[in-house]
């Protein structure tokens, strides 16, 4: 399937990537391109076939909710291009 | 100095015990090696301090009489994979300045096993890519180069980084992660050994995620014995990887007993592909001479979705990346663009921090996972994979391991492909299928090619026998008897 312009500024805003006017022409034509090369799939008959969802047969192991880890805000908030006083901070979000 | 540097991993710590030299000499060797094959682009940091106050560590631990698997052996580490208080780029603007608190588990375990510390090698963006060209810190150059050719070529990526410092002699083994084929395939390209163990037979805690149901980290090393030794002292069981799978690590050097006598390899017909050089074909064929001749038996074996695997792959790789991608958002580490709102600055951060394949995988991944197409592309794809995983099941039960190229291609220059996608992604024909099963893997170098360039082997085995890809792989390795250096070797220019 082709992938318009309009679709692929949605995607791109659900992904949160600012895209310009000349990448949005560029990557509706190579997404395009990719999808209906994956769309090859669509030949293999998949009735009757359950998902594989991981790649071990391992169910996931359960431990006691508890906190093991943590108390150190200040080592976790070292990267961040903004923070304050153990928070992070971003743009205001409230007036 | 060339005389450390040639040492393979099994040769080094022989001398180190014998006391022929001290980890600090081994290291300073190894330091000067890397800065000599910077041309090269392979590290993206170097940490020589590090490296030397670790040796010291280690050779005092030695005269103590407590020595591990790895006691003094340098190694280079691929940047995707965090290193306590040193810059982990991922190969990414997006973690400009990440100094992670915390070790990943494969590497500390290696650490605990007495290794060193050479660097952090440069990689493909997040691990997207089969050149190493989508590095932000620019691409790697391979050290070897055609007859007759001197333009310079890919080491293959992701762990194109890794592969090249090893090649070059700069460093004896290096840590690569493999999602596709980013261990096996640079293997390939750079003639040495890279392995992608059993998904889960390795910690993933601590690597920066790509896709999470086919991330697994592995050896790469100039010797199947090398690769064995890394692996013992990687693998394991890691409570902080719910993955990660609690078993007993065998002893992966005593696998290696050179008996394959009675063993079934599987030659699947369907890796045969269009467009294949003629010249990879008659490798294959001489491979698996080789192997009959130590006493295996090979089998034809039909792996009917082959070639859907690469389709599902490059549904099932971006979908997961789109969502793990998702958490660099200006906030908590790395770049950060102003915008006048929050969204506006994490629409400013991605746009400026991701690449261009980065964010085609994520917009990819993005459009498969989105209402109306999940059923139409995802959960395809995930159906597919499980019919591929039931083809590698029905062959497995005829055979105990199979034989393939590592890849339908040698090096390649520097900037081509680059304009295709596609193109680029059929790098990974014959490894991706090991990803989305699971099943461990390993590239041995098997020759040259008529450009002579390294060509590597593949060696595919059943989930977690480890033991058997290896042994098998160290008779290939003896037969193929692949001694040629490439024309850049650290220090000897």
């Amino acid at each position: 399937m082709a992938l318009d312009r309009p679709t692929v500024a949605h995607i791109a805003y659900l992904a949160r990537i600012k895209l310009s006017e000349d990448e949005l022409d560029h990557l509706a034509q190579e997404l395009s391109h990719i999808i209906t090369w994956v769309e090859q799939l669509g030949e293999v008959d998949t009735a009757d076939v359950a998902p594989m969802t991981s790649a071990v047969e391992l169910s996931l192991p359960w431990r006691r909710d508890e906190v093991t880890d943590g108390g150190y805000a200040d080592k976790i908030t070292a990267n961040a291009p903004a923070a304050e006083r153990g928070f992070y901070t971003v743009p205001k979000v409230v007036e | 100095m060339t005389a450390l540097t040639a040492l393979t991993i099994a040769e080094a710590r022989e001398r180190l015990a014998k006391g022929d030299f001290s980890a600090q000499e081994l290291a300073e060797a190894h330091i000067a090696a890397m800065e000599a094959a910077r041309a090269l682009n392979a590290m993206i940091t170097e940490t020589p301090e590090r490296a030397l106050t670790m040796a010291a560590e280690s050779d005092a631990r030695r005269k103590a009489g407590e020595t591990g698997a790895m006691e003094g052996i340098p190694l280079a580490v691929k940047d995707l994979f965090c290193t306590e208080g040193v810059l982990t780029t991922a190969g990414s603007h997006i973690l400009d300045g990440f100094h992670p608190p915390y070790e990943s588990t494969v590497s500390a375990k290696l650490w605990r096993a007495g290794a060193v510390m050479l660097g952090k090698a440069n990689m493909d963006e997040f691990a997207m890519g089969s050149s190493n060209m989508t590095s932000y810190y620019g691409g790697v150059e391979n050290p070897w180069r055609r007859r007759g050719d001197n333009r310079p070529l890919v080491p293959g990526g992701s762990s194109g980084g890794s592969a090249a410092v090893v090649a070059a002699r700069a460093a004896p083994g290096a840590i690569g992660t493999d999602t596709g084929g980013s261990i096996r395939q640079p293997a390939s390209f750079c003639g040495i050994v890279g392995m992608k163990p059993s998904y889960g037979r390795c910690s993933r805690w601590g690597i920066v995620a790509f896709a999470s149901s086919l991330d697994q980290a592995g050896p790469l090393a100039r010797s199947v014995r090398d690769a064995a030794i890394m692996l013992g002292a990687m693998a394991g069981h890691d409570p902080r990887d719910s993955t990660s799978v609690p078993r007993a690590v065998p002893d992966y050097e005593a696998a290696l007993t050179g008996d394959i006598r009675g063993l079934r390899i599987g030659i699947p017909k369907e890796y045969v592909i269009d467009g294949m050089p003629a010249e990879i074909e008659a490798l294959w064929r001489r491979g698996a001479g080789w192997l009959e001749a130590a006493g295996a038996q090979c089998v034809e074996v039909s792996l009917p979705h082959t070639k859907y695997a690469l389709p599902a792959y490059y549904v099932i790789g971006p979908a997961e990346a789109s969502s793990n991608l998702a958490r660099y958002d200006g906030v908590r580490y790395g770049l950060r663009e102003e915008g006048k709102t929050l969204t506006e600055m994490y629409e400013n951060t991605r746009a400026a921090g991701f690449g261009a394949e980065v964010k085609r995988r994520v917009l990819i991944g993005t459009y498969v996972l989105s209402a109306g197409y999940y059923d139409a592309y995802y959960l395809k794809a995930q159906k597919v994979r499980a019919l591929i995983a039931r083809d590698f099941a029905e062959a497995f039960e005829k055979v105990d391991a199979m034989l393939t190229p590592t890849a339908p291609n040698d090096a390649f220059p520097m900037g081509e492909r680059l304009d295709d996608p596609i193109k680029m992604y059929l790098n990974d024909v014959f490894t991706v299928p090991a990803n989305l099963t699971g099943l461990p893997g390993i590239s041995v170098p098997a020759g040259l090619s008529e450009n002579g360039l390294p060509l590597g082997l593949q060696i595919l085995g059943k989930a977690f026998d480890e033991e058997t890809v290896l042994r098998v792989a160290e008779v290939l390795e003896r037969a193929a008897g692949f001694r040629a250096l490439p024309p850049f070797v650290a220090g000897k220019a």
